[in-house]
């Protein structure tokens, strides 16, 4: 019996009808019983949405001054929200402002959310020297605080806004590699990773199969919660003359040049924060939702 | 007989049957612990220390020992999951990842395992019959193919691949999940299946019905079980020859009948001992064995045992005994059953035949 190592046939083969369930239905559903997500992700599709066609929606002139009319309360005819200390349409100018806030929110996270989980996968997985020198490395723009390393970066490049981009990717990367690091570290040494190394896998067909979607998750709700922290730090080097240049409307730039009139119009002076706030919020919390929706093993 | 699918071909057997499947020889891992690559103090904990057996084809050896003896260390570096720091696999003939031996890539088709936690070795991303395709289309197999072959074995193991091949693993029980990694590791047609503590998380009565299941595959397939368990009734049941470890060195093997019967190591002795049994005559009174394993950064001179044996002697502590063959096939690592050695009971116990006296 030891010789006979011929493998006794098998079965023939069962016609594989398998129902596949995709996984992402099941997170959109799961996302869908959520309240506080479904809020969320309704606030900030209406925020987009008002951002993207705000040419068309807009009820005047995002550059029309009027001496005539500062500094106008909220629901002044005419001007829904007011006008600000030159005498622009305050509603204007926020659809307007959303479109850059939104867009220096959203694109150096998600470049640091690409470059950053790469890196981080490949320091976790192969770990040893390779993870050090990756590690140490990072950690020396780990060392300052995110605004001084932003404005040191984006000072050095020169103003305008792709610098601004620039320096901001290259704030979250380290951090962002940090968890995906951190989060790889761990799934690799789970026992699915040696069963994928015993069938003979390469590290390549191991981390896109096995480690890859395990690690996605945790990466991306934390990138998330980097887009309100983005957009932040964005206002502030358009305050410093390093982003977004005055007349252009950003909500940073609005909250800056706005608080000279905070003691004449405060309600005025704080709708860009209000609209900051809100954005913000609105993804914490849809990223929140989204990773217990994503917690498959509930 | 044919192949399931030629792009697949089954593992022959080469060495034919007086061949052992695997030999290993002086394996060795230490783990460094405290201190970096810099610090010259750092101290190294030895797992596995110098062990060496075989495994005959078609056998289950079961290796036996308190957690924390280098067991799972032990699978861990014959699968190459953990690279050794000495010592060397012949597997049937043919060196592992030595010059003209065998690769590991072909090594590893030969050998699989199946752990412990069923939870931990199933990726929760991928559905049952996914997992069990997984290797197969690595091997090259297109993924219908994969599927189809991935959903027989599914079937083989008792779930019926309509039924529980697009469920995930936490839509699984324990014993399902454990059935899903064996019909991983059969994906291949292995020679040697390495089951690490694989039914130490189930219930009693799960742990039975997979137990039956490897029998039945193992007879069928003329697969080879490498089976470690802390759980002795488990091993007598499975094995049919037993490895016993102590801080990371081999100090018994033998047939499993013949251990459980006539041990001659103390520590094995103690371990049986400890086994729970159905017999009230049989009452264990007292705790065979006192304390806790040394500490094995720092383990005693001479016999690791030394200081919980109730035999020890000034020549446990100067000289480590060495595996001595007692009887055909029966080895053991104890000054006792060395006359030479200059313990004094050992000459009369080496002259009769030692009773054990719990049997």
């Amino acid at each position: 019996m030891n010789t006979a190592v011929d493998p006794v046939p098998f079965a023939p083969a069962a016609p594989a009808v398998v129902a596949r369930r995709s996984y992402w239905h099941g997170v959109f559903r799961q996302l869908a019983r959520d309240p506080v997500a479904v809020a969320s992700a309704l606030l900030l599709l209406l925020i987009v949405l008002a951002a993207l066609f705000a040419p068309w929606l807009a009820p005047a002139d995002p550059y029309k001054a009027s001496m005539i009319r500062r500094l106008l309360p909220i629901g002044s005819p005419g001007h829904l929200l007011g006008t600000d200390e030159l005498g622009r349409d305050l509603l204007t100018r926020l659809m307007y402002g959303g479109r850059l806030s939104l867009l220096m929110g959203v694109l150096p996270v998600l470049f640091a959310f690409v470059a950053g989980t790469s890196i981080g996968l490949v320091a976790g997985y192969l770990g040893g020297w390779v993870n050090m020198v990756i590690m140490r490395t990072l950690d020396v723009f780990y060392a300052f605080p995110s605004v001084l390393l932003a404005v040191a970066i984006a000072g050095a490049l020169g103003p305008g806004m792709s610098n601004s981009l620039i320096a901001l990717t290259l704030v979250f990367v380290p951090q962002v590699v940090r968890v995906a690091e951190s989060v790889t570290t761990q799934v690799r040494q789970l026992d699915y990773v040696d069963a994928a190394r015993l069938s003979g896998a390469g590290a390549f067909s191991i981390i896109r199969a096995h480690v890859l979607g395990n690690v996605l998750g945790p990466v991306f709700v934390y990138a998330t919660g980097l887009v309100s922290v983005s957009m932040i730090l964005a206002s502030g080097l358009s305050f410093l003359g390093l982003g977004v240049k005055p007349p252009e409307a950003e909500w940073g730039l609005m909250l800056n040049t706005l608080r000279s009139a905070i003691y004449v119009n405060p309600w005025i002076a704080a709708l860009p924060g209000v609209m900051i706030f809100a954005t913000s919020m609105a993804f914490n919390l849809l990223a929140d939702g989204v990773r217990s929706a994503m917690d498959i093993r509930r | 007989m044919s192949a399931p699918d030629p792009s697949l071909p089954a593992l022959v057997d080469r060495g034919g049957p007086a061949q052992p499947l695997l030999i290993v020889r002086d394996l060795r891992k230490h783990f460094t612990v405290r201190g970096g690559m810099f610090d010259r103090n750092a101290q190294r904990v030895r797992a596995v220390d110098g062990i060496s057996f075989t495994v005959a084809k078609g056998e289950t050896l079961g290796i036996v020992g308190e957690s924390g003896c280098g067991k799972s260390t032990t699978a861990k570096l014959i699968a190459r999951l953990l690279p050794a720091d000495s010592g060397e696999l012949v597997f049937d003939g043919d060196g592992v990842g030595q010059f003209g031996g065998m690769a590991l890539k072909e090594f590893r088709r030969n050998l699989q395992m199946v752990f412990q936690d069923s939870f931990a070795s199933l990726n929760p991303r991928l559905t049952a019959i996914e997992t069990v395709a997984y290797g197969p289309q690595v091997h090259g197999l297109a993924r219908p193919a994969a599927l189809a072959r991935a959903g027989a074995l599914l079937a083989r193991v008792g779930l019926a691949p309509e039924q529980f091949g697009s469920r995930y693993p936490h839509e699984l029980s324990g014993g399902q999940r454990q059935r899903v990694n064996i019909a991983r590791a059969l994906a291949f047609e292995p020679r040697l299946l390495i089951l690490d503590e694989a039914v130490a998380a189930l219930d009693k009565s799960v742990q039975a019905q997979v137990l039956n299941l490897l029998q039945e595959l193992k007879a069928e397939r003329g697969l080879t079980y490498l089976f470690i368990s802390h759980d002795l009734h488990v091993v007598h049941y499975l094995a049919d020859r037993l490895l016993v470890m102590y801080l990371g060195q081999v100090v018994e093997v033998g047939p499993v009948d013949r251990l459980y019967g006539h041990a001659r190591h103390p520590y094995t002795r103690a371990l049986l001992s400890a086994v729970p049994s159905m017999d009230p005559a049989r009452r264990t009174e007292r705790s065979p064995l006192a304390g806790d394993p040394p500490n094995p950064i720092d383990p005693p001179s001479g016999c690791r045992f030394r200081d919980r044996c109730a035999h020890a002697h000034a020549a446990c502590a100067a000289v480590a005994p060495v595996l001595r063959e007692t009887v055909a096939g029966h080895w053991a690592a104890c000054h006792l059953d060395d006359a030479g050695s200059g313990h004094p009971e050992a000459p009369a116990r080496a002259a009769i035949a030692f009773k054990a006296s719990f049997a």
